[in-house]
């Protein structure tokens, strides 16, 4: 005791986590062999294989994560902007000097080295994140969100110009530690009520969905009305909005000679209520309503724009992806081939899989980029229903853990950083793993410490050391 | 402040790992689904062979089709029981071999030249008949299938080394053609060896296909792949209209039956080949298929030759149908006129050097020396040609004549399109310097004049020398190749080749061929008379250091408007007017006329029955 703790407020490395950041990245490595095993030339060992290379982007790692714990914690939040900075401009050289892949131009070549800049830009984006909002005073005024959606849409339109889809969404994730560190939680309801919105415009006729939100709307709206008003203020407001939306449809249909889009009249009779509602809002003093209104607008928003951008916006491998996540499209020869042969793979291990190095499907090239984003499925296939189970609790300590840790901060930064890790992780882990069960859409992210390729092992390695570098100085106050 | 919403964060976790553990649960404990899909999928790729362009005579006439074979493909890894006994029964091999098959099989794999994953070939060509009966009972027969190929298949058993052969690519050739930037090919491909399978491999291979199904353990199709997006079709070769006369052509081989030698036919006006035969050859359907094993060690070991196409490879000297040329050269460069005469006694002679001639009366003038074939006016001719003070040296002058002879197309590959073309051989100053020492001089390569000596010529180059004279000092370059489907033949056979031999110094060099056709007071060739037809002509005998002389004969015919030139070579044969005058003849007749006159039906009655080359 007497020996390391010379500043009693210097704590040790948290030995649970780097035990579980070993373990993920061992089995990764071992899953890894297996994915890339193939039972008919039996080498033990080749130098070419993607093994091999990653055995030395590990040791690489082990470098980058020495160099790190090394680095005084004050040093992290001094260069999170020129980290952010540097990673900005690296993603701005990709897009003229980038080396396009699968369609998306986002690695850089130096030399026989290659790396997509996009891995480090999360750590980047991270520091400055928790910069900012561990400035003293912080509050969510309007020019924190304004500074906040600067650095966050900064990269997303880079990596989107990269035609990247995949990795500009994870920065959306930097929404959940805004939310931990008092962001309105609105933003999380919205984002689900959104998610669930265009969903349901996506299968159901876009009309009616709306009509549905409109009718949800005008229930809510007339029950506090009814309760915080007049019983005949809550009954007008049905009357106003139902009649509107009625006549706009006739008046539409004598004007247009019987060709109405469903949609406007419901619009109509939404902004009728509206008025109808603010106005009473105003004379009664009721301000809940004003929130009811809101959600109201923004879900028929995302409803009439679902359709709008599946139609216009997105691109046809896109829209296939989603029909066929959603069973519109079935075609498991077709577009849905990934997914289909990744499911069969995980699907064939059963309940505890065919054993190390026994799969097949893995093996005989069915499983599209079986060794990047589709890695799951070897440890489906081979490990089972156990091992998936194992390996998904595995992630879901780890990122508890970081949680836990991340609390235990005594400076803001520290936490709000914790917090950015454990979610960029744990939203890695989310949309890689879904996609190969057919959960999600297919969109190309890593899953971390599984998928083959330095840039990501070490952008993950790198933004975790970070914070357990910050750990060990948990009890001081760093900003 | 908001220190209770790490929970929320947290469950939010927690709900997406449970909902990833139910979704788990589903597809790998609850729906059996997957586990049945798994071991029912697989891909199978499929490759579409195209069939090889057709080939047609210049009459439209079908030379060489595509008949169907099946190779019966298999995946060791999905061969499970099978009635091997019914197996062998049909496809007609017996227990032992199927043993051996196998045995075959594995070893390949365990050098990893083959895999139990993917197909290999196990049983090549099966008959279209075989594979029908097999067909029905593959379904039982887990692991394998049938993969269609396409063989060659003549109609006629003719032109066998004019249209050359098709065979399984051998992996050097598959290297050769990568390091050629042509990675078309892979194992199991079929190429053109010889002949215009050869030389138009491009435009009669086609373009392979690859149809991608879904194959379920069973080995039993189970529908397109992607809906037969990712397929590609097989695209057929490109059909080729030769200026080949087949009817002409065997023709031709009926009257080399028995001897062994060429017969080139030019029609002269196009440089197209009419005919072109070499003998002793062989049925062009020897070598298709599972044949091929068999009948290509014992033709490649015949002592006759007969994979060797004489009309392109082999070389002879000219003998004195290469006087014309010595001729044609003396007027051009103002050495001789129509008029000049040479004396000749039974020959040439210079101090002690002699040089034979047979009887005839002397002087004379240039076209009787072409008439009568005169060694001894060649030898003047000659002689002064190279010792012509306006040379200034032998050397000189032999560079000049070796210019004449190589614009005659003589010396290098006349560009033929037809693979494995010889050159000849053309000796200049400096290849005598080389042998003889510097100080040769004109009576030491003296045996020029009458086309022997170090002079060689392939058949096809007599042929166009004979289309050369005929066209009066022009030709197009031979070629067999008329029309090809959506192509168009290269230019290079569509180019005007001059000799820069004056046009009109040739009437006198065609009226003396005449005259050795026809003139009443002796010629060479007068065998070549056919009624009707002025047919103009040359003869040769070429010595030969390894047996009797070579016959010769080189014609073209009508004389005022040509429509065929013709070579004709008899090896150990000797005289030219013995052997290859008539058959000159006789090809000519048949083809202008189509058929030969009842009066000479001796004369082909001979000729077919000669057996000359020492066979039965």
């Amino acid at each position: 005791m007497a020996l390391s703790n010379t500043n009693p407020y210097h704590k040790g490395i948290d030995w649970l986590l780097v035990i579980l950041y070993v373990a993920l990245v061992a089995f990764g490595w071992l899953n890894l062999y297996a994915a890339n095993y193939n039972p008919e030339t039996r080498i033990a060992f080749s130098v070419d294989a993607e093994y091999f290379k990653q055995l030395v982007w590990i040791g690489i790692t082990a470098l980058c994560v020495g160099v790190i714990m090394l680095v005084d914690s004050k040093m992290f939040v001094e260069i999170s902007y020129i980290v952010f900075g540097a990673s900005v401009l690296l993603l701005i050289v990709v897009l003229f000097a980038g080396k396009e892949v699968n369609g998306a131009k986002s690695w850089l070549a130096f030399g026989p080295v290659q790396f997509q800049p996009v891995e480090f830009t999360k750590i980047g984006t991270a520091l400055v994140v928790s910069r900012v909002m561990s400035r003293y005073g912080f509050t969510f005024n309007f020019r924190s969100y304004a500074h906040l959606a600067v650095v966050l849409l900064i990269p997303i339109l880079l990596v989107l110009l990269q035609n990247d889809t995949g990795s500009a969404l994870i920065y959306f994730v930097f929404l959940l530690p805004m939310f931990r560190e008092g962001m309105t939680g609105h933003v999380l309801i919205i984002g689900a009520m959104c998610i669930a919105t265009a969903i349901a415009s996506f299968l159901l006729p876009t009309e009616w969905v709306m009509a549905v939100i409109a009718f949800l709307g005008l229930m809510a709206v007339s029950y506090v009305l009814n309760r915080h008003a007049t019983k005949r203020e809550g009954l007008t407001a049905v009357f106003v909005c139902i009649a509107t939306t009625v006549a706009a449809y006739f008046g539409l249909y004598v004007m247009r000679h019987g060709e109405v889009e469903p949609e406007i009249p419901v619009a109509i009779g939404a902004m009728a209520l509206s008025v109808y509602t603010i106005i009473r809002s105003i004379v009664r003093r009721i301000r809940t309503t004003y929130t009811i209104l809101m959600y109201m607008w923004i879900a028929l928003t995302v409803s009439y724009a679902t359709g709008f951008a599946f139609e216009n916006i997105l691109e046809p491998h896109q829209r296939t992806r989603i029909n066929i996540l959603f069973g519109v499209e079935d075609d498991p020869s077709g577009a849905g081939y990934n997914v289909n042969q990744s499911m069969i793979a995980i699907g064939s291990g059963g309940f505890s899989g065919k054993g190390f190095l026994e799969g097949t499907q893995t093996k005989l090239n069915f499983v599209p980029k079986q060794t990047t984003d589709f890695i799951f499925c070897t440890v489906g296939e081979e490990w089972g229903f156990m091992g998936s189970i194992t390996l998904i609790a595995l992630y879901l300590t780890f990122f508890i853990r970081l949680i836990i840790l991340a609390e235990k901060q005594h400076s803001v930064f520290s936490r709000i950083y914790g917090y950015c890790v454990a979610c960029i992780f744990f939203f890695h882990f989310m949309v890689n793993i879904s996609m190969t069960i057919g959960l999600m859409p297919v969109i190309g992210i890593p899953l971390p410490f599984f998928s083959y390729g330095g840039s990501s092992l070490w952008g993950f390695s790198i933004m975790l050391f970070i914070f357990l570098k910050l750990d060990t100085d948990r009890n001081e106050l760093i900003r | 402040m908001f220190d209770n919403r790490r929970y929320v964060i947290i469950l939010i976790m927690i709900l997406v790992a449970t909902a990833m553990a139910a979704k788990l649960f589903y597809i790998q404990i609850i729906d059996e689904e997957y586990k049945l899909s798994a071991e029912s999928n697989s891909r199978r790729e499929v490759v579409q062979y195209p069939s090889r362009g057709l080939i047609f005579d210049r009459n439209g006439k079908l030379l060489v089709s595509n008949q169907a074979v099946y190779d019966i493909m298999i995946v060791l890894r999905e061969v499970h029981e099978f009635d091997s006994l019914d197996f062998c029964r049909t496809v007609e091999i017996d227990m032992p071999t199927l043993r051996g098959l196998f045995a075959d099989l594995r070893e390949k794999i365990r050098y990893r030249k083959a895999s139990s994953y993917k197909p290999s070939v196990f049983i090549k060509q099966l008959s279209e008949e075989r594979f029908s009966m097999l067909q029905e009972k593959l379904f039982k027969m887990p692991g394998f299938y049938a993969q269609r190929r396409t063989l060659r298949k003549y109609e006629y058993p003719s032109a066998a080394l004019v249209l050359g052969y098709v065979s399984e690519i051998s992996e050097n050739m598959i290297r050769d053609t990568v390091i050629n930037k042509d990675s078309y090919y892979s194992q199991g491909d079929y190429i053109g060896i010889s002949g215009i399978e050869r030389s138009f491999e491009k435009t009669l291979r086609g373009k392979k296909g690859i149809n991608y199904i879904m194959v379920d353990v069973h080995g039993r199709t189970k529908g397109e792949f992607h809906d037969g997006e990712l397929d590609e079709a097989a695209i057929s070769g490109k059909d080729l209209t030769l200026s080949l006369d087949i009817d002409l052509q065997q023709y031709g081989e009926k009257l080399m039956q028995g001897k062994t030698g060429s017969i080139v036919a030019i029609r002269p006006q196009t440089g197209e080949i009419l005919a072109m035969v070499s003998a002793p050859s062989y049925d062009p359907s020897l070598l298709v298929g599972r044949l091929r094993s068999v009948n290509f060690p014992i033709l490649s070991n015949d002592p006759q030759k007969p994979l060797f196409n004489r009309a392109i490879q082999a070389q002879y000297p000219p003998g004195s149908t290469f006087k014309t040329i010595n001729a044609l050269i003396g007027l051009q460069e103002g050495i001789v006129t129509p008029e000049s005469r040479f004396p000749c006694h039974a020959g040439y002679t210079i101090g002690r050097f002699h040089l034979g001639c047979h009887s005839h009366a002397s002087p004379l003038d240039l076209r009787q020396s072409i008439q009568h074939s005169c060694n001894g006016y060649y030898c003047y001719e000659f002689r002064s040609f190279l010792d012509s003070p306006k040379y200034g040296s032998s050397h000189k002058a032999l560079n000049i004549w070796r210019d004449y002879l190589v614009k005659f197309g003589l010396g290098y590959r006349l560009g033929i399109d037809i693979a494995n073309e010889k050159r000849g051989l053309v000796p200049n100053a400096e290849y005598y310097d080389k042998y003889k020492g510097k100080n040769w001089n004109s009576l030491g390569v003296i045996s020029l004049s009458i086309g022997q000596g170090e002079l060689l010529l392939t058949p096809i180059q007599l042929a166009n020398q004979a289309a050369t004279i005929a066209n009066q000092g022009w030709f197009y370059t031979p070629h067999i190749v008329h029309k090809i489907e959506d192509g168009e033949i290269d230019s290079l056979y569509l180019t005007k080749r001059y000799t820069g031999i004056d046009s009109t110094y040739f009437s006198v060099i065609k009226d003396g061929m005449e005259a050795a056709v026809w003139a009443g007071d002796g010629g060479t060739a007068h065998g070549a008379q056919i009624p009707d037809i002025r047919v103009c002509g040359k003869t040769g005998t070429a010595q030969n250091p390894h047996g009797k002389d070579h016959s010769i004969f080189m014609a073209f015919a009508p004389k005022e408007s040509p429509e065929i030139a013709i070579s004709v070579y008899v090896e150990n044969a000797g005289f030219g007017a013995t052997w290859a005058v008539p058959i000159g003849s006789l090809m000519i007749e048949k083809y202008i006329k189509g058929e030969i006159n009842p009066q000479r039906k001796w004369v082909e009655d001979r000729i077919i029955q000669a057996k000359l080359n020492g066979t039965e």
